[in-house]
């Protein structure tokens, strides 16, 4: 199962892109770092075919990708899990699965977790573009959204395939289960009321549907602000919980702003970084420091 | 004076630096001084943010190391200049014009008469806020914005000039056009401007 082989697209489903662990070095000219919103999803689907963990693969938002491959290859599916339908076999996320020369892949819809990673043995080979083959929806940097007809290559396997060929992932959280993001207060908290951080930590926000990769949008309080003036537009990391006046929070996603205009009041740790890539639209979500 | 470093998480390290000439002379030291773990460094207006990646490099490091750098006077200056030819024949010229109580040429004159500097980059790759031009150049953004902007459109808002680098939607004052590429992803540079540059706009004829 060494042959060059060809993945067609049939239905992307509502968006499937191509990332890798993104680009990093260009912030300052306005392009941020991007990359697979789960990247621990991301590495594993690659570890589970012997891939290097940063190759290129697919991060399908809520399933329902369907393509063709041209010839034999072996695909692994993390993150959200899924029904994974290989010709007329039914299996699932978290398996190494040998699909046939000609056969469709049809992934199901994740009734917990929000994106799910399709990687192949060998990797997708995508030319990248300023050092990364992710696709960047806020700097329209990188290859464009899959499409039906869009064909993608798969590189040359190099390294052995592991052994392994099942693995046990936790699960994300059911959609009407509260997810507890830990963060880490500031940089500017200070801008902020002392009852804003109680707020931060008492209330329950609720994931709205206009989130996506530049953020996730929250319905909740709104935090009072001590300092009014405006804030001049600063550096801003993936994680951030941005408040501005009046309005709802949001956790900055990994094609955010390079720069942000409106105050930082905590950043989500980077460990659960993945779980924000997995909050459903409607989940409920709180925070605490930790 | 070492800057107040505040902390972002587990990546950021957003150094307060108050001026933005510090801002660049810093990033420059920051850059030089190839610290492990740093994978991008992002100026603003008074702000440098350092971007540590925990795989590559332990932050709590980083920061003790920005702590030491230390940034002489004679390293806060430009070192490149960059000219843009602008032919002056914006839609909100006549706008500006009259929201600043000069004439039109009076506008022109004023904004390639003071070199204007990058502060930083965002909003789109490419896309530059330069400071420092003319203070009489003061405008508010359009009420409403446009849907599209052309790539090359040269525009005021506040204080800050720039250069639509591609195609978008916009809601700054359009002053003219330039044909300078301001953003080719291909390149091994792709920005025509960068942080810290001393930009000059250049009347051709229309």
């Amino acid at each position: 199962m060494t042959g060059r082989s060809r993945v067609t697209v049939v239905e992307p489903g509502l968006l499937a892109l191509v990332q890798d662990l993104g680009r990093t070095g260009y912030a300052h000219l306005g392009v941020g770092r991007s990359g697979a919103a789960d990247p621990v999803a991301m590495r594993l689907a690659n570890r589970m075919l012997g891939n290097d963990e940063s190759a290129p693969v697919v991060e399908v938002t809520n399933g329902g990708l369907v393509l063709t491959v041209d010839g034999p290859c072996l695909i692994a599916v993390t993150g959200a899990p899924l029904s994974v339908t290989v010709g007329a076999r039914r299996r699932w996320t978290h398996e190494v699965i040998a699909v046939g020369a000609g056969e469709q892949v049809a992934l199901g819809t994740p009734r917990q977790g929000l994106r799910s990673f399709l990687a192949v043995r060998g990797g997708f080979d995508v030319p990248p573009v300023l050092g990364s083959c992710s696709t960047d929806l806020l700097s329209g940097i990188g290859p464009a959204p899959l499409t039906a007809g869009t064909v993608l290559d798969v590189g040359l396997a190099t390294d052995p395939r592991p052994t392994t060929d099942l693995v046990v992932a936790p699960p994300p959280p059911m959609p009407d289960e509260d997810v507890r993001l830990p963060v880490r207060i500031g940089p500017r908290d200070d801008w902020f009321e002392p009852e804003a951080l109680r707020m931060l930590f008492r209330s329950r926000f609720e994931v709205t549907p206009d989130s996506d990769r530049i953020g996730v949008r929250l319905d909740g309080p709104s935090m009072p602000r001590r300092i009014r003036s405006e804030l001049t537009s600063e550096g801003v990391v993936e994680g951030s919980l941005q408040a501005p006046p009046g309005g709802r929070l949001t956790v900055f996603g990994p094609d955010h702003p390079v720069t942000g205009g409106y105050p930082v009041i905590a950043v989500v740790r980077a460990r659960a970084l993945p779980m924000v890539a997995q909050l459903r639209p409607g989940q409920g979500v709180r925070f605490h420091r930790g | 004076m070492p800057p107040v470093v505040r902390t972002c998480g587990d990546t950021g390290l957003l150094l307060e630096l108050g001026d933005n000439r510090r801002v660049h002379a810093f990033a420059v030291a920051v850059r030089s001084a190839g610290l492990t773990g740093v994978v991008d460094i992002v100026p603003a207006l008074d702000t440098l943010l350092v971007v540590v990646d925990p795989r590559l490099g332990a932050t709590a490091t980083v920061e003790a190391r920005l702590r030491e750098i230390e940034v002489s006077d004679a390293a806060v200056e430009s070192s490149r200049v960059v000219e843009i030819p602008v032919r002056y024949d914006g839609a909100d010229l006549a706008w500006i014009a009259r929201n600043v109580r000069m004439s039109e040429r009076e506008v022109v004159a004023a904004h390639t008469g003071t070199p204007w500097r990058v502060g930083f980059c965002g909003f789109a790759p490419g896309f530059a806020y330069l400071i420092d031009g003319d203070p009489r150049l003061d405008v508010p953004r359009r009420a409403e914005a446009r849907v599209d902007v052309p790539a090359g459109a040269v525009a005021l808002a506040g204080r800050f000039s720039a250069v639509y680098p591609r195609r978008s939607p916009g809601g700054w004052q359009l002053l003219g056009h330039t044909d300078a590429t301001m953003w080719d992803t291909d390149a091994v540079q792709p920005s025509l401007l960068l942080p810290g540059d001393e930009v000059r706009f250049v009347e051709v004829a229309g």
